[in-house]
């Protein structure tokens, strides 16, 4: 579905990622691990067209996607919920959904998929004529991954959900992101918390300083003594 | 006590003038953070534009008085906003969007640059456009019966028709503002880009064209304004936007840059106060005076303006 092929991307002289490549498959919850500015971000800041790659491609569905601009991008089918939620906090919770659906025309539709993220997240059902700015971290969070459903994406790119989150929010989220894997969504999942991250995974990825080091599956990952070592805290 | 009201008056309908004009300003540097020095010229445009609309249509005089009000002026208008959007948008595109990644100062620098291209070109070029005059000084306004010149007395103090116009129009503009704003989704795009530019991208907004209709919704706003500049002065000049834009640009800041109701809030206290305190404090020479010297008092003491500018906070 999503296939990344020698990417390059660098901030000025500074190369971010050097030439990593990855495949997400159509149902696939594909994980992306490690630590500050091992390049996960700018790697999916670089597939939303946030950043220009210098070189490599990313191919989606059978279509080039480097070069076309980010809301095209979103009306292909990627959505992305960002690293530190990005929510718009003036705005109430409805209207941040509303903004998620903003390239979707069909107004019914809209207004199920608000009540279905109302569902799943109650809390912001109950508060959603409050701004977005006044709730706490976790339901934040459940926010900005509710936003990034209402454009109802092919492929959902989630950029460390559980950062800044207590043990319980956590716990949370990732079973939010166990339901949506259930249901079918494809995820791509960037996370420093191995643990859970990799135990959902299909398949994981491990990148240091802009280079993929190891790839398995997620179980294989979690098993392996190197990734145990790095990045579980075991010895 | 009628001196008071008289200048109240006076004071409301300038201000009415510098918050069409303000919109402009705080629309755009709330999306793209730049102070748009050339936004004067767009107001300036404006009233050009009606002027030539008014000498294609054959030199009307409008009477009766109602042939005026509901097609002279109307036709004007909309010749002054056609003008003033196309080259707004048209200096987006060639002076602007190019340096988009650029440093900050270097859009500032294109903005002084276009404010004196623009002049230069209404000063040489106007009166070659067949069957324009020559605007190498100041051209005398249409003078429209029902408009140019009437007035109502109420009590001692008297209204000009050109002051309903002004504060009217800035009343219709702040309501189709709010309901733009509000209600339709170019509106909210355009709060969410002002909030976050790149989640706005992630949430499938195509940031240029928000970009493009800022810069349009406040030559609209400019447009009506050039015409109510020159129905209250009577004439008009390749110069008018210097001034008007600098006081414009001072009510933008007064409200709090940014900030779309601030502007008319501040625009609104800058001509009242102007006016009161060219009547109190002095001569009518000082008024300038006491403007800017309101603009430093205020980004001394309330740098986030009267209304409190855009907040941009980020987790």
């Amino acid at each position: 579905m999503l296939e990344v092929k020698d990417l390059v991307v660098a901030y000025g002289r500074i190369q971010a990622v050097k030439g990593i490549s990855f495949t997400v498959e159509q149902g696939q919850v594909v994980t992306m691990l490690g630590t500050n500015g091992a390049g996960k971000s700018t790697t999916l800041r670089t597939i939303s067209g946030l950043l220009t790659p210098v070189s490599g491609e990313i191919w989606f569905e059978g279509k080039r996607l480097d070069g076309v601009p980010p809301h095209k991008i979103v009306e292909r089918g990627i959505a992305q919920s960002p690293e530190g939620r990005r929510l718009f906090r003036q705005m109430t919770v409805e209207e941040n959904l509303r903004l998620g659906a903003y390239t979707r025309k069909d107004t019914a539709g809209v207004k199920e998929d608000i009540d279905r993220v109302y569902d799943m997240f109650e809390v912001l059902g109950e508060r959603r004529n409050e701004k977005a700015g006044l709730f706490s971290g976790g339901e934040q969070q459940m926010l900005a991954i509710g936003r990034a459903l209402m454009s109802r994406p092919k492929l959902l790119m989630l950029d460390e959900p559980s950062m800044g989150l207590s043990p319980i929010m956590t716990q949370k989220v990732m079973a939010t992101i166990a339901d949506l894997q259930s249901q079918g969504t494809t995820i791509l999942l960037v996370e420093q918390n191995a643990q859970a991250a990799l135990s959902l995974a299909d398949r994981g990825y491990v990148l240091e300083v802009g280079r993929i080091t190891f790839s398995d599956t997620g179980k294989a990952l979690l098993g392996d003594d190197r990734v145990r070592k790095a990045y579980l805290g075991a010895d | 006590m009628e001196l008071f009201f008289q200048q109240l008056i006076n004071g409301l309908s300038l201000g009415a003038l510098y918050a069409l004009i303000a919109v402009g300003y705080t629309v755009v540097y709330g999306i793209v953070q730049l102070i748009n020095f050339a936004h004067g010229e767009i107001f300036m445009i404006g009233a050009f534009g009606a002027f030539a609309t008014w000498t294609i249509m054959g030199r009307p005089t409008g009477s009766p008085v109602a042939t005026s009000l509901l097609f002279i002026l109307p036709v004007m208008l909309i010749g002054g906003v056609v003008a003033s959007v196309a080259v707004a948008v048209a200096m987006e595109r060639f002076a602007y969007r190019p340096l988009r990644n650029a440093p900050r100062l270097a859009p500032l620098i294109s903005a002084i640059g276009v404010s004196v291209f623009l002049q230069e070109l209404v000063r040489l070029f106007f009166g070659r456009i067949p069957g324009m005059p020559d605007a190498k000084s100041d051209l005398a306004f249409p003078s429209i019966s029902g408009i140019s010149g009437a007035s109502v007395q109420m009590g001692g103090v008297l209204i000009r028709a050109s002051a309903i116009f002004t504060i009217g129009a800035l009343v219709l503009c702040t309501v189709f503002l709010w309901i733009f704003v509000d209600r339709t989704k170019t509106g909210r795009a355009m709060v969410a880009t002002s909030q976050d530019a790149d989640t706005a991208r992630l949430m499938g907004i195509n940031v240029d064209r928000v970009i493009v209709s800022a810069f349009a919704v406040g030559a609209v706003l400019a447009a009506v304004a050039g015409v109510a500049q020159g129905l209250t002065v009577g004439n008009i000049g390749f110069r008018m936007g210097f001034l008007a834009g600098l006081k414009a640009f001072t009510a933008a800041v007064l409200g709090g840059i940014g900030n779309i109701y601030g502007a008319v809030v501040g625009g609104l206290v800058l001509g009242v106060a102007e006016a009161l305190a060219s009547n109190y404090l002095g001569t009518t020479a000082w008024k300038d005076v006491w403007a800017f010297i309101l603009l430093i008092l205020v980004l001394v003491f309330r740098p986030q303006g009267l209304l409190g500018a855009k907040v941009v906070d980020r987790a």
